[in-house]
């Protein structure tokens, strides 16, 4: 197999063809801050965060959704991309009602996480305050649409892993939610295996487990790749 | 079917249409017949049956005759060669069906008549709307003697893909969707992309407000579309084909759905097309109200059954597209170009228009002009020939102020830019796009941060959801506009929305994200006196103070 | 059938079995089941389907939703992704009578805002939702592409334009009045 030499942030780098830049910077122990896109599972490029700077693209592009070429130079960092994550963090922030004083995931919040990073320390657009609901339906976990991002971390570990499907996107634009089966309350759900991998794949304290006190909701994300990568060898 | 078989199908329609001495053209395309043409179609058809004159008198449901504000519109004509006559009768009532046939022999109402030398007409140059008007959309004859078809046969027979994409290169014509993107380019994209299967999909999701030129071509001359398609097809090696269509052109789709039948019968389309070893087989597929279907891959995914939302490109449709096929997305009126160009020639077509812009643009007229309507002019034209000539100026003497071209990716320029050429160059120049071509004239009763605002409402309501940046920054860049427009914004608002519009331009996933800020940008630049009144509290328009209309709803 | 949240009836918890049989023994059923034969039965015949399921039924109420999803091998969240995306489809009854006003540019230079205003004043009725006695669903258009009329509205499917506040707000009272109930259509 042919390998490709790049340049992400200075460095040269080695690359498989068909590697996204995103895949290549974490071989190699560059950081680029993502919230949607997880190991294992499928991408969207829907948080933008990684977006990163290809000399000779007119565009910036995301991550990771943007395979390797020859000779590629990238930049993940600069005053630019910093201002511009900065201002999606902001925007997340104004959305919903992201309380992490309250939150089960306080502490263990990708979203959370992000702002400290990033030194987004407070949000200048209005806060939208929405009033959303919480659906403890289910006998051992529960959705807060408050602290959802929709990232859609939960409908594809859903489907593509777990191959249940029982949930979606619904509605539109800023009125946008997830939903199960038809809407139908999650604990009545006569699709959802309640197997929980959505519980941990969640970036936010969204989806999360009943009986856990404020703070100690903490995820495992680590089966994802392993069991896709288990299905690969099996096929 | 041969092309000696089409030509005399096309001949014995043109004898047969030559034995009428007068024919009368009934627009009943979705304005007209808005205004009652139907009934005025009804009430001419009985009379004309009461005097028993149907031997000499050919009544015609025709499409789109461009004045549409002026309807329902009537063409009557009389004689054939040199003693042939039209005049265009406006806003002809049912109970005028009487008077109307007695004016083929005691001439027709003067203060009906529209003349036929008015710039509107005179000033166009018509390409792709050349048969809208002319032809019943319902008949595949009427078409076929209008030269439908022609082209496609006479390449299936004659010419081989290449050379056909060989003239679409040599035209130099570009996407009429809005971005301009050179169409030879994306054929060849998709034509080398090698697959057992590929697909032509034609673009009819017109969505931007005020823009409607798509729908009246699929209303007057469908068949021209498809004949696009087809020799699309033929080109990049293709053998199926849907035109998405917006679910709300019931009209279009009803006509689309005639034409491909009628087309598959005599074999113009469907398995061995003019008997060779071409196949295209054409579906119709409806949208369901969703202007982000317009974006190439949202529009993909809507065809596949899903929810219309965008994904990262690349890959381009070009290389994986519907079903993850190649795929070759066009919109209606680049493929209305098609068989025009394949027919004259490309350098034919390349003699019309600029330098960089070839041919013709259809516009639609509307808003405060006097002529609201469809045009299709040389590319080139200024925007003051097309509002002050063709349109006929603003009405009750007001002054004119702005177009609008683009729709929410696009922006306002100014009237002091009117000497301007129309060119894909030119408008993006001065901070607007060509975009699909709904042109909208504004005179001094249009606040400019209303209109700002207008647009992002429109795109808030429109955006998928899917991207962060377009999915909130939509909301928080309307809720700032209208903090402006209600006089209750401050020197910070303004900055905040500039620096939010600079990020939703380049952060969002698709299209209608990364241009949404457009219409906030082109009035910053070009009326940032009315936002600076607007933050003492003054509307130069009289539009935002004191009674602020109900500027949306709340959803 | 009673609305709880963001459009979702009560009725939709039922399983899906029975509800999806029900409605696949309807004779509305007929024409949506010929839609989706005609598509090969193929996941790509959702929204083909919906428009027929819709024309049919009126709505896409729930049960209507698990037998396109049974028929077509489709997810239920899919399907109802699908159902809420787009803006033609609804998930809840509609009133007698539609009433959809375009604020198109071109509309909304010309007074549609005003019409809508009006319409709102003077009914109990709210953009995208269906007045208490189901008289009237109002809705709003992002142009319909008949900016030569505008301002306009489209009245029990029929385009009307150019009109003024009075003239909307004379014909939509007529389905308000002792009469309502009745369909012009």
């Amino acid at each position: 197999m042919s390998v490709y030499t790049l340049e992400i942030d200075g460095r040269e780098v080695g690359a498989r063809p068909g590697e996204t830049i995103l895949a290549v910077a974490r071989e190699h122990q560059i950081e680029i801050p993502t919230l949607c896109s997880l190991e294992g599972l499928s991408t969207v490029g829907a948080c933008r965060l990684c977006l990163t700077e290809v000399e000779g693209a007119s565009r910036l592009l995301p991550a990771c959704t943007t395979a390797v070429a020859e000779g590629m130079r990238v930049r993940t960092q600069s005053e630019r991309i910093a201002r511009y994550r900065r201002g999606i963090l902001e925007l997340l922030f104004a959305e919903r009602n992201h309380q992490c004083a309250v939150c089960v995931s306080n502490g263990h919040c990708d979203l959370q996480a992000l702002a400290t990073s990033l030194g987004m320390d407070h949000v200048r657009v209005p806060y939208r305050d929405p009033l959303l609901s919480v659906d403890a339906s289910h006998e051992r976990f529960a959705l807060d649409h408050n602290r959802c991002v929709l990232c859609t971390r939960c409908v594809r570990v859903c489907d593509e892993i777990e191959g249940a499907h029982t949930w979606d996107v619904a509605g539109r634009g800023i009125g946008s939610w997830i939903v199960s089966d038809l809407a139908d309350p999650w604990g009545e759900s006569s699709s959802c295996t309640g197997c929980g991998k959505c519980v941990q794949v969640c970036p936010t304290g969204a989806l999360f487990e009943k009986g856990k006190a404020i703070g100690e909701m903490t995820k495992r994300t680590a089966f994802v790749p392993m069991l896709q990568h288990m299905r690969g060898r099996r096929r | 079917m041969t092309p000696e078989e089409l030509r005399s199908r096309a001949e014995r329609r043109r004898l047969e249409e030559s034995r009428f001495s007068e024919r009368l053209r009934v627009c009943t395309a979705t304005s007209c017949a808005s205004l009652g043409s139907g009934a005025l179609f009804d009430a001419l058809s009985a009379e004309i049956h009461r005097r028993g004159t149907g031997d000499r008198c050919e009544l015609k449901r025709v499409g789109c005759l461009g004045l549409c504000a002026a309807g329902p519109l009537v063409m009557a004509e009389q004689g054939t060669g040199s003693t042939h006559t039209e005049s265009l009768l406006r806003e002809v009532r049912p109970e005028q069906a009487a008077s109307l046939l007695d004016g083929f022999r005691d001439g027709f109402p003067a203060e009906q008549s529209v003349p036929l030398d008015l710039p509107f007409f005179r000033k166009q140059r018509r390409i792709v709307s050349e048969a809208c008007g002319r032809i019943d959309p319902d008949r595949i004859d009427d078409a076929v003697a209008a030269g439908a078809y022609r082209a496609l046969l006479e390449a299936l027979h004659e010419r081989t893909p290449a050379d056909v994409l060989a003239e679409i290169d040599r035209s130099g014509l570009r996407g009429r969707g809005g971005a301009g993107y050179p169409t030879g380019l994306k054929w060849h994209t998709v034509a080398k992309a090698e697959a057992s299967q590929k697909f032509v999909v034609c673009n009819a999701d017109e969505g931007d407000p005020g823009a409607y030129m798509d729908r009246s071509v699929l209303e007057s001359d469908p068949h021209r579309v498809l004949e696009g398609m087809a020799l699309a097809a033929y080109a990049v090696g293709a053998s199926e084909g849907f035109v998405y269509v917006r679910a709300e052109y019931l009209l279009a789709i009803e006509r689309l759905r005639q034409a491909i039948g009628q087309a598959n019968q005599i074999g113009l389309l469907g398995s061995a097309v003019g008997g060779t070893a071409f196949h295209f087989h054409v579906e119709v597929r409806l949208g369901a109200g969703a202007y982000v279907c317009g974006e190439e891959t949202a529009l993909l995914a809507s065809i596949e059954g899903g929810r219309g939302t965008p994904r990262p490109r690349p890959p381009y449709p070009a290389a994986a597209g519907l079903f993850g096929a190649p795929t070759l997305i066009n919109n209606v009126e680049t493929l209305a170009n098609v068989p025009a160009i394949v027919a004259r020639g490309g350098d034919w077509f390349a003699s019309i228009g600029t330098e960089k812009s070839k041919g013709t643009k259809i516009f639609a007229l509307a808003g405060k002009v006097a002529h609201t309507g469809v045009i299709e002019v040389p590319m080139g034209t200024t925007l003051h020939e097309i509002v002050f000539e063709l349109g006929g100026g603003i009405p009750d003497g007001a002054r004119c102020k702005a177009v609008q071209t683009g729709g929410p990716s696009g922006g306002c320029i100014p009237a002091r830019f009117f000497e301007t050429p129309v060119d894909y160059e030119n408008l993006a120049g001065l901070g607007s796009i060509m975009g699909s071509g709904g042109l909208i004239v504004m005179d001094e009763q249009t606040c400019m941060v209303d209109i700002a605002r207008f647009f992002m409402a429109f795109c808030r309501d429109e955006s998928c959801g899917k991207c962060v940046p377009c999915r909130v920054g939509t909301v928080e860049l309307h809720q700032l506009l209208d903090t402006i427009a209600n006089g209750r914004a401050g020197t910070r608002d303004m900055e905040l929305l500039e620096e939010f519009c600079d990020l939703v331009r380049h952060t969002s996933l698709c299209g209608l994200g990364q241009s949404a800020p457009n219409p906030v940008l082109s009035t910053l630049r070009h009326f940032p006196e009315e936002y600076r009144a607007h933050l003492r509290g003054q509307c130069p328009a009289g539009v935002c103070f004191p009674a602020s209309p109900a500027e949306e709803p709340p959803r | 059938m009673t609305q709880t949240v963001a459009g979702r009836p009560e009725s939709s918890r039922e399983t899906e079995g029975p509800a999806a049989r029900r409605v696949q023994e309807d004779p509305r059923w007929k024409p949506v089941a010929a839609t989706l034969r005609r598509q090969g039965h193929r996941p790509d015949a959702l929204i083909e389907g919906m428009h027929a399921a819709q024309q049919a039924f009126g709505w896409l109420d729930p049960a209507v939703l698990r037998a396109l999803a049974e028929a077509l091998d489709v997810p239920l969240a899919k399907v109802f992704g699908v159902a809420t995306f787009y803006h033609l489809f609804t998930t809840r009854p509609l009133g007698t009578h539609g009433c959809i006003v375009c604020l198109g540019t071109a509309c909304h230079l010309k007074g549609g805002p005003e019409i809508l205003a009006a319409l709102t004043r003077a009914h109990p009725v709210e953009p995208g939702q269906t007045s208490p006695g189901a008289e009237m669903t109002l809705t709003v258009a992002r142009c319909i592409g008949a900016c030569t009329l505008a301002p306009l509205v489209v009245l029990d499917g029929e385009i009307a334009g150019p009109v003024t506040v009075e003239e909307v707000l004379e014909r939509v009272e007529r389905w308000f009045g002792p009469a309502s109930g009745e369909t012009t259509r």
